[in-house]
């Protein structure tokens, strides 16, 4: 008979808390160029490694070395610097915006830049994203308007969305962006549907599915799984694993499995890590995936490693709950200097170019802000009509609401 | 015109859809190649192929949400949840996603989807295969609510969901599936194929949704029914020696209010029957657009006759929800007013 000990409840803490040294010593870092790159038809069995691993291109010295290497040329890598800095300026004038009174609330990107940048660079025109809150990046990348960001986070009376959503919840089937929801992980098993669609009109267009670390505990996310894996469906499903999920940290969610995409090796789902601050990595790694996808070989998994720069959205303070200095700690490095240094390396950019490409960036924002700004700000004027409420909660308006319309004057 | 049961009906609408566009895809758990627990979908992946009706997986948040991506894309998914009971783990799909996506997208994106689900009790179910929880449905913006009495009306509005731009929530009250019990249940069921009601077109036809249908005219009482418990009105009505006018909402959202409104300014008095449980129940809606419309035309308090406010029990189910002679009672009370 076996002795029965006191049972104890295992609740998983962050290395350190604040006031504690930054410590990321359980990140494993895998060198630049160490990863293999197998071909787009190996089976998920065989490449076990790379749920654990992390692929990387750019090394220290700001070279792109090993397989992933050589997928962008230098106007594509120049492209894509500049989309960093662009979202990282839009970032900073919308966080400012918001501190102004001009709208309620902003999420920003600060250090995940190259995730969404260089992933949809990978993506045709048709694709389609289902994104989460963080992933504005799909948008600048593809040259969506910045003013038409800001009009939708203003809710003012050119906002597309007529003042429905949250800022930032943005919506563009044109940009192959799906429609934000506040509601975590819903839009993990919608990319999957949308993706067995494409694959029963036997058409060419693939889905991409965004999650964050957190939100990979909501049962979407495993019904998405099974559904992936059941239908082989042409999808990409990407875990944002930016350490934080509001206050909580990622070995919460993360429990006792080695990595988030591990979680794909049960269902039979190739899956890879990758270095989210390392733009090239995030390209080469997507663009791998969307073979795969195109070629009707099935769903991949893809864990991009980054780290929250910023605070959670405009109502979080991070400082309550980690390191102030931790994020300068963070052994990936800045994602816009990663690739600035890269391209000064490769000769085709400099730190005056950069300077210079900053002010332009920040002039562009600082317009399509006065733009935007021109239509209204939540609370200033400019607001869409009352009469929008109304409209569009089905294609025609049943009598009940037409009623209610009437009863509130429109 | 063939007879059909209910069944045959929804499958018949199914496969008309399925023929007509080449959009319309059925899947859900065991649809399939078995065609369903209740084999309303049998046949179907025969006829039309594997990518066009098939079996998923046992997640039913997973059936709505990739019907939900899939309808984005383009498809007009009808998908199956086999029990209305078990639609609790998409109802964050149904209610905040599908719902939601046309007008928090402002149209840029819609979702065309028929979600349906066997309803109610009457076949010995017990708790978990008898709820009623179209009131979840109705308290939701964005969402379509239909609850059909009858072969030929389940066929017609069926298409008609199948065909709306907008997402349609389809109950399907499995006591009515094989026939209709004549409203007492110590009595046999009648099957549909020796009913009047039964007769049903092979072809396309659609009924709108949003119009209820005036079943039984009379000038005493409205009773306001829906699904089985028009059935269970009508013989109330019929024991009760009562000249009782009997509608059957069809919709429940939109609701057809003006045909609810012409039939109790007309009889000033309003019974409203439904088997899900009485509070919080799609009754008091009933009752209180009675209330606001008809106060005046008002003869005696609008009362309601629901199934009792506890989980459905296996043995007593007969006890449980309304019968001819508890709808019968509240007949009696409302005239004596």
């Amino acid at each position: 008979m076996v002795d029965s000990a006191r049972l104890s409840l295992h609740v998983p803490e962050p290395a350190v808390r604040p006031g504690g040294q930054p410590d990321f010593s359980n990140v494993k870092i895998a060198k630049a160029g160490s990863v293999p790159r197998p071909g787009v038809d190996v089976a998920s069995e065989d490449i076990r490694d790379l749920a654990y691993s992390i692929i990387r291109v750019l090394n220290r010295d700001g070279e792109a070395v090993g397989p992933w290497a050589g997928s962008l040329s230098d106007e594509e890598l120049l492209t894509g610097l500049r989309n960093m800095m662009k979202l990282r300026a839009f970032d900073a004038r919308m966080l400012m915006a918001q501190r102004q009174g001009k709208t309620s609330f902003y999420m920003q990107h600060l250090g995940e830049e190259a995730v969404s940048c260089a992933f949809r660079k990978a993506l045709k025109k048709g694709d389609m994203n289902f994104p989460t809150y963080r992933q504005a990046g799909l948008l600048i990348a593809d040259d969506y308007p910045m003013v038409e960001m800001m009009n939708q986070i203003y809710s003012n009376e050119s906002d597309p969305l007529h003042g429905r959503q949250l800022p930032i919840m943005y919506s563009s089937k044109e940009h192959g962006f799906f429609t934000i929801s506040g509601n975590l992980a819903t839009q993990y098993v919608q990319a999957v549907g949308w993706a067995m669609a494409s694959a029963i009109k036997n058409d060419s267009r693939i889905a991409a599915a965004w999650i964050g670390d957190g939100s990979t505990a909501e049962s979407d996310f495993h019904s998405a799984l099974v559904f992936a894996s059941t239908y082989k469906a042409p999808v990409i499903l990407n875990i944002v694993n930016n350490q934080w999920a509001i206050s909580t940290f990622q070995g919460i969610a993360r429990g006792g499995s080695g990595t988030f995409a591990a979680r794909g090796l049960g269902f039979g789902i190739p899956a890879l890590r990758v270095d989210g601050n390392d733009y090239l990595a995030v390209h080469a790694v997507a663009r791998w995936a969307a073979e795969r996808a195109r070629r009707n070989l099935g769903p991949t998994l893809i864990e991009h490693v980054t780290y929250r720069v910023g605070a959670h959205s405009t109502s979080d303070d991070p400082s309550a709950y980690r390191p102030k200095t931790e994020s300068e700690a963070w052994p990936l490095g800045d994602p816009v200097l990663r690739l600035k240094k890269h391209l000064i390396v490769k000769g085709v950019w400099s730190e005056e170019r950069h300077v210079q490409a900053e002010a332009e960036i920040t002039d562009e924002v600082i317009e399509a802000q006065r733009q935007a700004e021109a239509h209204g700000t939540l609370h200033a004027g400019g607001k869409p009509s009352v009469r929008d409420i109304f409209e569009g909660v089905y294609a025609e308006m049943p009598a009940h609401i037409r009623r209610q319309r009437q009863k509130a004057g429109y | 015109m063939a007879r059909m049961t209910m069944i045959e009906a929804v499958r018949s609408a199914m496969d008309v859809s399925m023929a007509k566009d080449d959009n319309v895809v059925v899947f859900g758990e065991d649809v399939g190649y078995f065609g369903g627990v209740f084999r309303c979908t049998q046949g179907l992946q025969a006829k039309y192929g594997r990518t066009r009706c098939f079996d998923t997986p046992i997640s039913e948040s997973g059936i709505v949400g990739t019907a939900i991506g899939m309808a984005a894309y383009g498809l007009k998914p009808c998908v199956e949840i086999q029990f209305a009971d078990y639609m609790y783990p998409a109802y964050d799909q149904l209610t905040q996603e599908a719902a939601r996506i046309r007008y928090r997208s402002n149209g840029d994106f819609t979702c065309p989807i028929v979600v349906r689900m066997p309803t109610g009790g009457g076949i010995f179910g017990g708790q978990t295969h008898s709820q009623s929880p179209e009131a979840l449905f109705t308290h939701v913006c964005g969402l379509k609510v239909i609850v059909p009495s009858n072969p030929y009306d389940a066929k017609g509005l069926l298409i008609a969901a199948i065909e709306d731009p907008d997402p349609v929530m389809f109950l399907e009250p499995k006591r009515l599936y094989n026939g209709p019990f004549d409203g007492h249940h110590e009595r046999p069921v009648t099957p549909w194929s020796k009913h009047e009601l039964g007769e049903v077109p092979d072809g396309h036809y659609t009924i709108p949704i949003g119009k209820a249908e005036v079943r039984r005219v009379g000038s005493a009482v409205t009773v306001v029914a829906y699904g089985t418990m028009v059935h269970v009105a009508l013989a109330a009505a019929e024991d009760a020696g009562i000249d009782a006018e009997v509608i059957d909402l069809r919709s429940l959202l939109p609701l057809d209010l003006d045909t609810i409104v012409k039939s109790v300014a007309k009889t000033g008095r309003c019974v409203v029957v439904h088997e899900a449980t009485l509070t919080s129940g799609f009754g008091a809606e009933v009752v209180a657009l009675v209330q606001e419309h008809c106060f005046y035309h008002l003869e005696a308090p609008v009362v309601r006759v629901a199934g009792w406010d506890t989980p459905y029990p296996h043995a007593q189910e007969w006890d449980y929800f309304p019968g001819p002679g508890r709808v019968g009672r509240a007949l009696a009370e409302v005239m004596e007013a």
